[in-house]
């Protein structure tokens, strides 16, 4: 099937093999592989990315749903090379390790934020929920979101 | 040094490539000309293969070969175990990497389908016929040794893989001088590690040079290099391993698998490069489990509450086969530390390694210290309850005191410094102690049940004197080896053998090397996790990266300052003995003036216009460190948990971890480590367990049906410290990256006991789960 979307801004149209995830579609056939698959049961949220102003996991939708959608993955956050406050303060408070799950909580973590600009850390750890991490234990990753959230409502 | 980088709480330099998407992981490597390698599985946990039909498979569309163990057997060798631990019988069962006769669990490979396209590859997986007779099976290592039990290798009899003992001190003899004695048999349940990251290889052989190059989620490349060659029979220096970015570990990215070697394979035979990558459901089948160990322990101690003793029999479940590292842990990295922090006379372990048709059992992070502190501190609150005495002050009777430079225990290992005390009065200030106890029996007059747990641990890690480590069947030395290179511009690179995933030592390794060199840390730059330029190591694991990897850097870096240092004498035209160095500068004796700095050194070496006589160009050099011991972080964790007595509810309201890991170099990254690690000890007390069928099937298989901790089942926890160096290493610093995980299980699990005590709960089978909880009160009630 022939698709259509936008991805960080670039239109692309492909033909697609109907049953191919959008993950995939994103990481083989337009080579943006910052966005990672960590499991095969929409647990993880490792896969997650923005489509049409909303987070979805990448791993559970398919590419001919994303037909006419515009899509932001990690890459597509800082384009310009200039960090994004999340990204910034992910950074700044040890909010990785490994780093596979962090394109999807930095996806999620703005989200978040745009959605509730002033979270308390109950709100954030409940954000999250969806997406897990094997090394923080999660703490300098709520850290990191409290911090987004403060330099982006300052 | 006017100024230290070491100690600095730098942010890390890994993180701009990890946060903007722009690490390359092993599964996002694309070649030209790849295909797709997916790997079938056996569905069954013990069955032999009667047949296996390909034809159907082999003409499936996009389908470039399909191979079984008729085709590998006689080309890859058995994959091997290289921790054989000596005097215990241990049976190196043969591994063939896909099964040809005989699968032993759940997920042992069968078949493996090559295609143009991973969808490709897994359609025809469906297209394989497999002839199966389904055999008994067993799951638990306690019954697979019971007579009658199901054989699972022909040349391991009742399934005993091993029997080896530790025993230091007369046990018997403490046992029978006793007043008393408490008893326990405790559950370590299998844990599966889930490293974010799945594992994933892409192997790209040319013919036409004889060379093999593997990208491979791996802690330790090297291992894989020198382990590869003896399983494709390559030779070592015509492999190149790749692993310079892995997601997570935690042990499970130790072991040679057979399913890199059989991607390894069908490059081989195909000539192209191909990739394989699990998904996550495969990787809870096909990656190495944790634990697994069904322990009778008991503690011996006066009345006064002095321990005399702890002797264990304990079941290891080892899984259908041997993993790399497997039989060192229940043994040499579990037997040895039965005394933890405490001064113990006599200390016995009798560890039986077990075959059962399960997944292969290896290190999962503390691997073998957070069962062997589990046992300690769970018998000290039974002591406790016994006595009646304060769960603190009886600890507090027992620790080793203070000492800087060696002390001996049961086992017959050498601690090498430890001051426990210090930072067990610091934990229990910072909680006030004395108003949680108040606070709990207030709570308890109301119904509600508070509980406290307190640990007081010691763990070994370090990993380890090579020496050691042949006397103890590693099949491999434990040194470490630096590379320091000045470029003619100043600018530094180190090359190192260890191999971080995730821990950040490209950040922390430059903090050493800035200072050991007296230059800018943004002037140096770290290389890692490519056998082609980086120096021969073992790798990353046993929290061994910094204390021995970063030995060797600074070891190093040292030479080549001693090189810079007679440059600078000779350009300086002053006798050698009177040049100086302060803060990245050369300078006379009395004469601060007359400098140089290491960077015109490092021009002058490189340009080699004007050297002392007898001096090589170039400023570099390369040092190997082999510890001398190893070392011995400690510390103290408090828990306060909260149970809803109506419905087993754990909430966990307060943690603090006081950890002792010597000289921090970057304080922010050691926070780091703790949390990840406590919050995985948290995951076994509360969440995490492997359940598998009375026939090997594997009921939590996926991320849906293993219960991982997520963001919102906890708060944050206060991280606390003392800093003891360690006397021997050239930096004094301990391992971080497991205590939490060492210290947080037990630290949990009793303080859920201890709320629960006063309903008549004693013990409770690991995690301890809403439904377990509710059980055990209405148990302990009577009802």
């Amino acid at each position: 099937m022939n698709i259509q979307v936008t991805v960080n801004g670039k239109a692309h149209e492909k033909e697609v093999d109907p049953r191919l995830l959008l993950v995939h579609f994103l990481r083989d056939d337009l080579g943006l592989t910052g966005t990672k698959i960590g499991c095969d049961t929409s647990q993880c949220g490792a896969c997650v990315v923005k489509m049409d102003g909303k987070t979805v996991k990448s791993c559970t939708c398919l590419a001919v749903q994303a037909e006419g959608s515009e899509i932001t993955t990690i890459e597509g956050v800082a384009p310009d090379g200039e960090l994004d406050p999340v990204q910034e303060a992910f950074w700044d408070n040890h909010g990785l390790q490994c780093g596979y799950c962090t394109a999807g909580m930095i996806i999620t973590a703005m989200e978040l934020i745009e959605k509730n600009p002033d979270p308390s850390e109950e709100q954030v750890r409940q954000g999250l929920k969806g997406n897990i991490c094997r090394c923080t234990g999660y703490q300098n990753i709520v850290k990191s979101v409290l911090a987004a959230a403060e330099a982006k409502r300052s | 040094m006017t100024t230290r980088i070491f100690g600095s709480g730098i942010r890390r330099r890994e993180d701009p490539r990890l946060i903007t998407g722009g690490a390359t992981f092993t599964d996002d490597v694309q070649l030209p000309g790849m295909a797709h390698a997916a790997i079938l599985r056996s569905p069954h946990a013990h069955a032999k293969i009667n047949s296996i039909d390909t034809a159907a498979a082999s003409e499936a569309p996009g389908v470039v070969a399909v191979y079984t163990g008729a085709d590998t057997d006689g080309v890859l060798n058995p994959i091997p175990c290289a921790w054989l631990p000596p005097d215990c019988d241990i049976k190196a069962v043969a591994h063939p990497a896909i099964a040809k006769d005989v699968v032993r669990y759940q997920g042992d490979a069968v078949a493996v389908v090559v295609a143009e396209t991973r969808y490709q590859a897994e359609d025809a997986l469906e297209l394989i016929n497999v002839d199966y007779e389904v055999l008994p099976s067993v799951v638990s290592p306690e019954a697979a040794m019971q007579p009658g039990a199901p054989q699972i290798h022909e040349d391991a009899p009742n399934n005993q893989a091993f029997h080896w003992i530790a025993a230091g001190g007369d046990t018997d003899a403490a046992f029978a001088d006793a007043d008393v004695i408490v008893k326990d048999t405790i559950l370590q349940q299998r844990l599966i590690p889930n490293a974010m990251e799945p594992r994933s290889a892409v192997a790209n052989w040319t013919r036409s040079m004889g060379e093999l190059t593997l990208w491979s989620t791996s802690q330790n490349p090297h291992i894989v290099r020198f382990l590869g060659s003896l399983v494709t029979g390559i030779p070592e220096h015509k492999i190149r391993v790749i692993a310079t970015e892995v997601g997570g570990g935690f042990g499970s990215k130790i072991p040679m698998y057979a399913d890199e070697m059989i991607t390894s394979f069908c490059s081989m035979q195909l000539n192209r490069p191909v990739k394989w990558t699990a998904t996550r459901s495969e990787g809870f089948l096909a990656t190495i489990h944790g634990r697994d160990h069904i322990e009778h322990v008991e503690m011996a101690a006066t009345r006064e509450g002095k321990i005399t003793a702890i002797r264990t029999v304990v079941y290891a479940g080892m899984g259908a086969y041997l993993s790399t590292a497997g039989p060192g842990v229940p043994t040499i990295l579990h037997g040895l530390i039965y005394s933890g922090p405490y001064d113990i006379g006599a200390t016995r372990a009798d560890i039986y390694g077990v075959f059962s048709n399960t997944t292969p059992v290896d290190a999962y992070r503390g691997a073998g210290r957070p069962e062997a502190t589990f046992l300690i501190e769970r018998l000290i609150d039974l002591l406790a309850v016994e006595l009646g005495t304060d769960p603190v002050e009886l600890r507090r009777k027992n620790l080793i005191p203070k000492f800087e430079d060696g002390h001996d225990v049961a086992s017959g290992i050498t601690y090498d410094s430890g001051d426990y005390e210090p930072l067990l009065n610091m934990v229990l200030g910072h909680v006030d102690y004395q108003a949680l106890r108040q606070e709990q029996a207030r709570m308890r007059e109301r119904g509600a049940y508070m509980g406290i747990g307190v640990t007081c641990y010691a763990e070994i890690c370090g990993l380890g004197p090579s020496q050691v480590a042949g006397a103890v069947g590693f099949g491999g030395g434990l040194w470490e080896s630096a590379i320091v290179r000045f470029h003619p511009t100043g600018k530094v690179n180190a090359y190192i053998g260890t191999a971080p995933h995730g821990q950040g030592e490209e950040t922390t390794f430059a903090q050493i090397l800035a200072d050991e060199l007296g230059v800018d840390v943004d002037d140096v730059g770290i290389i890692h996790g490519d056998t082609s330029n980086t120096p021969m190591g073992w790798g990353t694991y046993g929290s061994r990266t910094t204390v021995v990897g970063g030995a060797a850097l600074a070891l190093a870096a040292r030479k080549v300052k001693e090189k810079a240092r007679l440059l600078a004498a000779h350009l300086l035209e002053a006798a050698e003995a009177d040049v100086e160095y302060e803060d990245g500068k050369f300078f006379v004796k009395g004469s601060p003036d007359q400098s140089k700095t290491i960077q015109e050194m490092a021009t002058m070496a490189n340009v080699a216009w004007n050297l002392p006589e007898g001096m090589e160009p170039g400023l570099e050099a390369s040092a190997f460190y082999d510890p001398p011991n190893f070392v011995y972080p400690f510390g103290t964790h408090v828990a306060v948990v909260e149970v809803d007595k109506d419905n087993g509810n754990v909430v966990i309201k307060r943690y603090v971890a006081g950890d002792d890991c010597g000289p921090q170099i970057n304080p922010m990254i050691v926070e780091g480590q703790i949390h990840g690690g406590v919050v995985q000890g948290w995951g076994q007390a509360l969440w995490e367990g492997v359940v598998y069928d009375d026939n090997g099937q594997l009921l939590t298989g996926s991320m849906t049906d293993y219960a991982l901790p997520r963001a919102h089942m906890f708060p944050d926890m206060e991280i606390l410290s003392t800093v003891t160096p360690s006397p021997h290493n050239p930096l004094g610093v301990k391992g971080i990256g497991e205590t939490g995980a060492i210290a947080s299980t037990v630290t949990v699990y009793n303080a859920v006991i201890d709320a629960l005590r006063p309903l008549g709960v004693t013990g409770i089978d690991m995690p301890l789960t809403p439904e377990k909880v509710w059980q055990a009160i209405r148990q302990g009630q009577g009802s």
